[in-house]
């Protein structure tokens, strides 16, 4: 199962038989291994990860610390989902140390960002404040380097 | 005034030129070849272990170590061969860093051996052992292995070869080319030899990290030293490094563990030869001792799922290729294509832009084989697999 999900972390897109073939296993095999991450809900989606700057993109994304009041019954829980739901918020995480909400805020651009969180998110019952920190460049995302150029400069033969 | 060639000493011009250097000669030069010619992995070394040289750089440590090496990365080394191998040396006085294995093989040579004394070793090899035994003046004495038998070494070979001028006998498990691993009762009673007839024992155990257990080698096998075999750490020289398991290959690092005269015997070459290993080197080998399993576990499960397809590949196109428990190496059967392994490389590269290595260029038991390292990007050892399933469909 782990060795499965090893190569479907760095590439989803292998047909099951090309699973198969990495794995040493049966396409029936890798199927059946699918098909029970599937049932259980351990595979939340695949996606691509796109470096926006070679596809002349011009998302903006953006973290904002949210501090919420936590509720009785609950805590952040039910505020948290909330938030989560918004078409705009790519991630959300609840945190340990000076607040507690991470949400990732995608946009068209900077006004759109903006109005999202002066608008949905600060407005909401139980959000004491947010501060909102605009990402200015990706170096790294979901374990991929941005402009990675590492070539292959082995000699052709050696013993 | 002579000929420049009559200035060349004897014991080295009798060393035939390299296999391996003739058909890089062919490979280099050309365009869009994918080579799984190379005998080292495709990883740049782990960023960790990089930027601990950077540091030490940074901080200023250009200096020479002591002759042995870092008395640090010697403790780490006594450390991790207990893990590794379950034998414990002394720091201080059993272990000598070097300058790759190269040089700790060369080492053993020059130290431990008189002119005419006898080595036995397994063919197919690394293409160092036979030269490093004559250039120290010793003589290279071959056991074949055979692939029918897996390149699994024999004792009863080994016995065969012994004569009263046997010093040494020097094993490579996982092998370099064939991907082989001895079966434990063949490598106890190698060392029941060894004892019987007060043989010393190298042995090379560069790729012991790099194991495939099981079908799906997903899972590290285990390795087994001679070494931690009753009896055999006194008269066992046991070498490894950090350029295959670390993908640390250009940082020229290796290591001997052995009694301490030997050792001592070794220290007094390697001092006035090498003075010591690069310290930059030495402080990155540190960090890779200290946090570097779980990168050389990842890369392991790379070569693993890698070792798959090629087998797999091998298997649709009908090249008989017998599963290697380690190393990154395939060592697939040719003969029934009627072409020595050399024309069967050539034509290859020439018609399809696949660099294999002729199995001859491990020695006369290579014959018959082709070295095929899996160590390449994933897409290009698919491409070079399709590659070599048209090339054979044609002959």
């Amino acid at each position: 199962m782990d060795a499965l999900l090893e190569l479907l972390e760095k590439n989803a897109r292998l047909t099951t038989a090309e699973m198969a073939e990495r794995l040493g296993k049966t396409v029936a095999e890798v199927e059946a291994l699918l098909a029970r991450l599937d049932k259980d809900g351990a595979l939340l989606g695949y996606h691509a990860v796109i470096d926006r700057d070679k596809v002349g993109d011009v998302l903006v994304s953006a973290l904002i610390e949210v501090k919420l009041t936590p509720e009785r019954d609950g805590g952040f829980d039910r505020l948290a989902r909330r938030i989560a739901k918004f078409d705009q918020v790519t991630s959300c995480y609840l945190m340990s140390g000076g607040y507690d909400l991470a949400v990732i805020v995608e946009g068209p651009d900077l006004r759109e960002v903006a109005r999202f969180v002066s608008e949905k998110l600060s407005t909401l019952d139980g959000v004491v404040s947010t501060a909102t920190h605009f990402q200015l460049k990706v170096y790294k995302q979901s374990g991929f380097l941005a402009a990675d150029t590492h070539e292959d400069e082995r000699l052709p033969v050696t013993p | 005034m002579k000929p420049l060639e009559d200035r060349i000493a004897d014991h080295v011009k009798r060393i035939p030129r390299s296999g391996i250097r003739d058909f890089f000669e062919l490979v280099q030069g050309r365009d869009d070849v994918i080579s799984l010619g190379v005998g080292e992995p495709d990883f740049a070394a782990p960023w960790h272990i990089r930027e601990a040289a950077i540091f030490s750089l940074e901080k200023g440590q250009t200096s020479y170590t002591s002759n042995l090496g870092l008395l640090s990365l010697r403790e780490c080394i006594v450390d991790y061969v207990e893990g590794q191998f379950g034998v414990r040396y002394d720091a201080k006085s059993e272990v000598l860093v070097t300058v790759g294995v190269s040089e700790a093989l060369d080492l053993v040579c020059r130290a431990l051996l008189n002119p005419g004394d006898e080595v036995i070793y397994h063919e197919p090899c690394y293409v160092s052992y036979n030269p490093s035994i004559a250039l120290a003046y010793g003589v290279a004495v071959g056991v074949q292995t055979k692939v029918e038998d897996e390149f699994v070494l024999r004792a009863e070979d080994v016995a065969a070869k012994i004569t009263d001028k046997t010093r040494m006998i020097l094993l490579n498990f996982p092998t370099n080319p064939t991907g082989a691993v001895e079966p434990l009762e063949e490598l106890e009673k190698i060392a029941q030899l060894a004892i019987k007839h007060d043989l010393l024992v190298v042995s090379d155990e560069i790729y012991s990290e790099l194991l495939y257990r099981g079908d799906s080698g997903m899972e590290r096998g285990e390795h087994i030293s001679i070494a931690s075999l009753p009896g055999m750490k006194e008269r066992t020289i046991l070498l490894h490094g950090f350029s295959k398991a670390f993908a640390m290959t250009g940082f020229r690092l290796g290591y001997s563990c052995a009694p301490h005269v030997l050792t001592e015997a070794m220290m007094k070459i390697h001092q006035y030869s090498m003075l010591c290993a690069p310290i930059m080197s030495q402080n990155a080998a540190v960090e890779a001792l200290k946090n570097g399993a779980g990168e050389v576990e990842k890369m392991r499960r790379a070569y693993a799922r890698r070792r798959n397809l090629l087998l797999s590949r091998f298997e649709k196109m009908g090249v008989p290729c017998f599963s290697p428990g380690g190393a990154f190496y395939a060592f697939p059967d040719i003969r029934k294509f009627g072409l020595s392994s050399k024309e069967f490389a050539l034509r290859l590269l020439e018609e399809e832009n696949v660099a294999v290595v002729p199995g001859d260029a491990f020695g006369p038991a290579g014959e018959g084989c082709v070295r095929a390292c899996y160590a390449t990007a994933y897409d290009q050892l698919e491409i070079a697999l399709d590659r070599i399933a048209e090339f054979v469909k044609r002959l």
